[in-house]
């Protein structure tokens, strides 16, 4: 029950799934638009109008094989995509009246009936002959392996973690994905055969790119970013630092959320929805304060104003233009409080105030971004830009065998449902070059 | 609040809302129940003659939703009632005694004999009702037996026995029609013929509402096997409004008073049915869907337009709109209208644009500098309304009348004169 116990409400469903009457209530308030402008707005091109059509004439099978159509992993996109900055936004009833219609709710209603049946929806093309590697098991190599797959090619994953899914399996708070979900939809995924998913396998470490573009007729690179952006600031080996995408993963994969070494004042650092996955968590374990720091105004943060309210009702607080400076040491190597510097912005320049200011924490969780890891690509030479792997529209990188998708690439909105997107379009394009 | 009262074919009512003869006039509990809620009358639920009839014990009703599951209509198979004939007779003399100001009104269906009719006449004048009310109409079950609408579809069967019951009976005779026929103007005129004080209109429509595609039975179902059913709510009040409309401005049937019935759901409806000739209205699904309260509705809605209007009774409005109402050939080919979209209701739906597009005339634009845009081509629109019709907002498309100049579309001079089919030039038979 939500609002009761917080380890409760941490392993309970943000968003409760749609019963049949709330579906089929919502479904009917679908004008069924021309050009609709939420299809414009998805990522990944779902037909909205026509599969909330189906649901409305008691077909959520089709409704579910509409939107697998363009996107096999919805289940965690109708679970985790800010989709009132994306298809609800642009709804017309949100331009009518202030209320879109719960496009998000629809989809994982419609997905949750297909995905609950014995029978994968799709059958694989007899077999090409032809292998490709794709490196990474999250949601963009996940997507790209499932459309190969179904063109009859063999696909072998190798996924440096233990478990396949990646940021869905670890990167995600738990509220968003409850039940085991991510593993569930891995499992769904490889349903369609041929694909072999090897596991604790890292690229740069245990094998070369090199190697892999020798070995199969295509590699697709869908390795997220490894790394993690550090404020670069005294303290930072203190303990009870730590960035926060290492926090959320272990949170994820622990069957004991009371054995987890968290704090009770707790600053996370950061804009993005890893900051508020970090913090509503932190609070939901029990912290008795979590306090966001965001080193600009509440417009530039990378949480979409839904997440923001959904920290602060959960009794975050965001303190905004706040910068840490340095980390201060309790005496005995753990962190005890952050001196943080009040920036302004003049002109559209960041500048600090040189006004400081003390708050006490005996955690700090960073998440101020990540960045590619440099391992992996060792000895190939693909094009970079910004520390991303530059592609074509294709998802094609500098390197015609080896194309690439999700968080890596530059140009991307690090969201899981256009991860998802380029290891479809690489995918699609793939099996034309193999063709 | 406008004077309401109502006196319809010599019936007097503190409301022009009647409740139609159906489930929710069965008996003495629902009618003392609508009466508290406030109706002006009530058709009591048909009666017969002994032994009384059977209804099936499986389902009696079937139903059309439109979107969030609002019945649009609802089809019965249930019969006329299935108590014996004394009972109702008694609670009708007591609900009557009850409600003195309340119209009662005993809708009768006995097989086609003199006699039959006669001596059922006379139970029900013993009653003290207001007045009886031939059903016609029922096109389900009874029909089967000769009664209801197989009477109703026979013009000469229908003056045969209003007649009888005129001679019979001082009451009022009402004759309710039913819309299973042709030419309703037939029906009403062998009604007047036959003495009658009124017509009420329409029974429900023949119908099968929907088919249960697991078990291959039309709905409602009965042990695998459906039958045809009456269907009535909003869906069928355009049928009515003109079967209505077609009596009151036919020459023979003009001055014969009219009870509306098809579909009245809010005081609107009822003022539409009014306004097209009808001296008050009967209701039935409304109340089946929503309970009696919505009576509460109606009087208020109406009387709040009454006064508006300065209309100080229910008569002073009654066929106002009739006159309006004319044949095809009548109307003014000189009259050129162009839908215009309010862009700042528009939501950007662009329903207007794909139906004009694929099934008319290709006269909404979609996009304008790059940008979604839906704005009306002049040069093409022939005036159809359909974009109106299917914009989600109200009032955001609306069709603008070109008073000057040229239709665009036909580069034709818009012209004040009225000119109709009869004397276009296109017309062979034209007469001028």
């Amino acid at each position: 029950m939500r609002g009761t116990d917080p380890l409760v409400e941490l392993q309970t469903d943000l968003h409760p799934p749609l019963s049949a009457h709330e579906a089929a209530v919502e479904a009917d308030r679908c004008y069924f638009c021309y050009d609709a402008p939420c299809v414009t707005a998805c990522p990944t091109g779902i037909d909205v109008p026509l599969f909330i059509r189906q649901i409305q004439s008691g077909n959520p099978h089709g409704s579910g094989k509409t939107i697998l159509d363009e996107n096999i992993l919805v289940g965690m996109c109708a679970r985790v995509c800010p989709t009132e900055t994306l298809c609800e936004q642009a709804c017309v009833r949100q331009t009518a009246e202030n209320s879109p219609v719960k496009i998000g709710a629809l989809q994982r209603y419609a997905t949750d009936v297909l995905q609950a049946e014995s029978t994968h929806p799709y059958q694989r093309a007899a077999a090409t002959g032809r292998s490709v590697a794709v490196v990474g098991a999250g949601p963009a190599g996940l997507a790209c392996a499932h459309r190969l797959a179904m063109y009859g090619h063999s696909v072998t994953i190798f996924d440096a973690n233990q478990k396949p899914g990646g940021l869905n399996e670890y990167g995600i708070a738990a509220y968003k994905t409850v039940n085991n979900f991510a593993q569930a939809e891995v499992e769904f995924v490889l349903d369609i055969g041929g694909i072999e998913i090897k596991s604790g396998v890292a690229l740069g470490v245990d094998m070369k790119l090199s190697e892999l573009a020798s070995q199969h007729d295509a590699v697709f690179l869908g390795i997220g970013l490894g790394d993690v952006n550090a404020p670069g600031i005294d303290g930072e080996s203190l303990k009870g630092v730590e960035n926060a995408v290492g926090f959320i993963a272990r949170l994820r994969q622990t069957q004991d959320y009371k054995s987890l070494d968290t704090g009770n004042h707790v600053l996370v650092i950061g804009g993005g929805m890893t900051a508020i996955d970090a913090a509503v968590q932190s609070k939901m374990l029990g912290a008795s304060e979590v306090t966001i720091a965001y080193r600009r105004g509440p417009e530039q943060m990378n949480a979409s104003e839904y997440e923001q309210h959904l920290a602060q009702t959960h009794g975050v607080v965001i303190r905004h233009y706040l910068q840490p400076l340095r980390y201060i040491d309790n005496g005995s190597g753990y962190v005890a409080s952050v001196e943080l510097e009040q920036m302004s912005v003049s002109d559209g320049v960041l500048t600090g105030t040189g006004n400081t200011t003390i708050l006490q924490a005996d955690q700090v969780l960073t998440a101020i971004g990540q960045k590619l890891q440099s391992a992996p690509l060792e000895g190939a030479s693909l094009e970079l830009k910004g520390n991303r792997i530059v592609v074509n529209a294709d998802r094609q990188t500098s390197d015609k065998k080896i194309y690439a998708g999700g968080d890596c690439i530059a140009g991307g909105d690090d969201l899981t449902v256009s991860a998802v997107q380029d290891g479809k379009l690489a995918a699609e394009a793939i099996n034309r070059q193999l063709a | 609040m406008a004077d309401l009262t109502s006196t319809f074919a010599g019936i007097k009512s503190p409301n022009p809302f009647w409740l139609a003869s159906a489930p929710p006039t069965d008996k003495a509990y629902n009618v003392n129940r609508a009466f508290e809620a406030g109706w002006g009358g009530v058709v009591w639920k048909t009666l017969g003659e002994d032994p009384h009839i059977v209804n099936v014990n499986g389902p009696r009703y079937g139903v059309v939703y439109s979107a969030d599951r609002r019945v649009m209509g609802i089809n019965n198979i249930e019969l006329i009632t299935d108590r014996p004939l004394q009972v109702n007779l008694d609670e009708i003399k007591q609900v009557k005694k009850d409600w003195p100001d309340r119209a009662m009104v005993v809708s009768l269906m006995v097989p086609c004999e003199e006699k039959n009719w006669k001596e059922i006449l006379k139970k029900v004048e013993d009653t003290g009702a207001d007045g009886v009310e031939l059903n016609f109409g029922c096109p389900h079950g009874m029909s089967e037996r000769g009664m209801g609408s197989a009477v109703g579809q026979v013009p000469e069967y229908i003056e045969m026995v209003t007649r009888w019951c005129k001679e019979t009976t001082a009451m009022p005779v009402i004759v309710k029609l039913t819309p299973n026929i042709t030419d309703v103007r037939y029906p009403a005129r062998a009604a007047l013929a036959g003495g009658a004080d009124a017509v009420s209109l329409i029974n429900t429509v023949s119908s099968i509402v929907s088919v249960n595609l697991d078990t291959m039975s039309p709905e409602p179902s009965i042990d695998g096997k459906g039958s045809h059913g009456g269907y009535c709510g909003p869906a069928v009040k355009p049928i009515a409004l003109n079967m209505v409309a077609q009596i009151a401005r036919d020459t023979e049937t003009a001055r014969l008073p009219i009870s509306g019935i098809g579909g009245v759901t809010t005081w609107r409806d009822a003022a539409e049915f009014l306004t097209l000739g009808a001296g008050n209205v009967q209701v039935c699904t409304a109340a089946m869907t929503y309970g009696f309260r919505i009576v509460e509705e109606l009087t208020t809605g109406l009387s709040r337009w009454m006064d508006e209007k300065n209309y100080s009774s229910v008569e002073s409005f009654v066929g106002l709109a009739t006159p309006n109402v004319t044949d095809w050939q009548y109307l003014n080919l000189n009259y050129v209208t162009k839908a215009r979209i309010d862009q700042d209701k528009c939501i950007q739906c662009g329903r207007c644009h794909v139906v004009c597009e694929d099934t008319s005339h290709q006269a909404i634009t979609q996009q304008k500098n790059g940008q979604r845009y839906f704005e009306v081509i002049d040069k093409e629109c022939v005036g159809c309304n359909l974009c109106v019709n299917v914009c989600p907002v109200e009032n955001c498309i609306t069709m603008e009348q070109l008073t000057t100049g040229a239709d665009p579309r036909t580069n034709n001079n818009i012209s004040a004169e009225y000119q109709n089919w009869t004397t276009h030039p296109n017309n062979p038979m034209a007469t001028s």
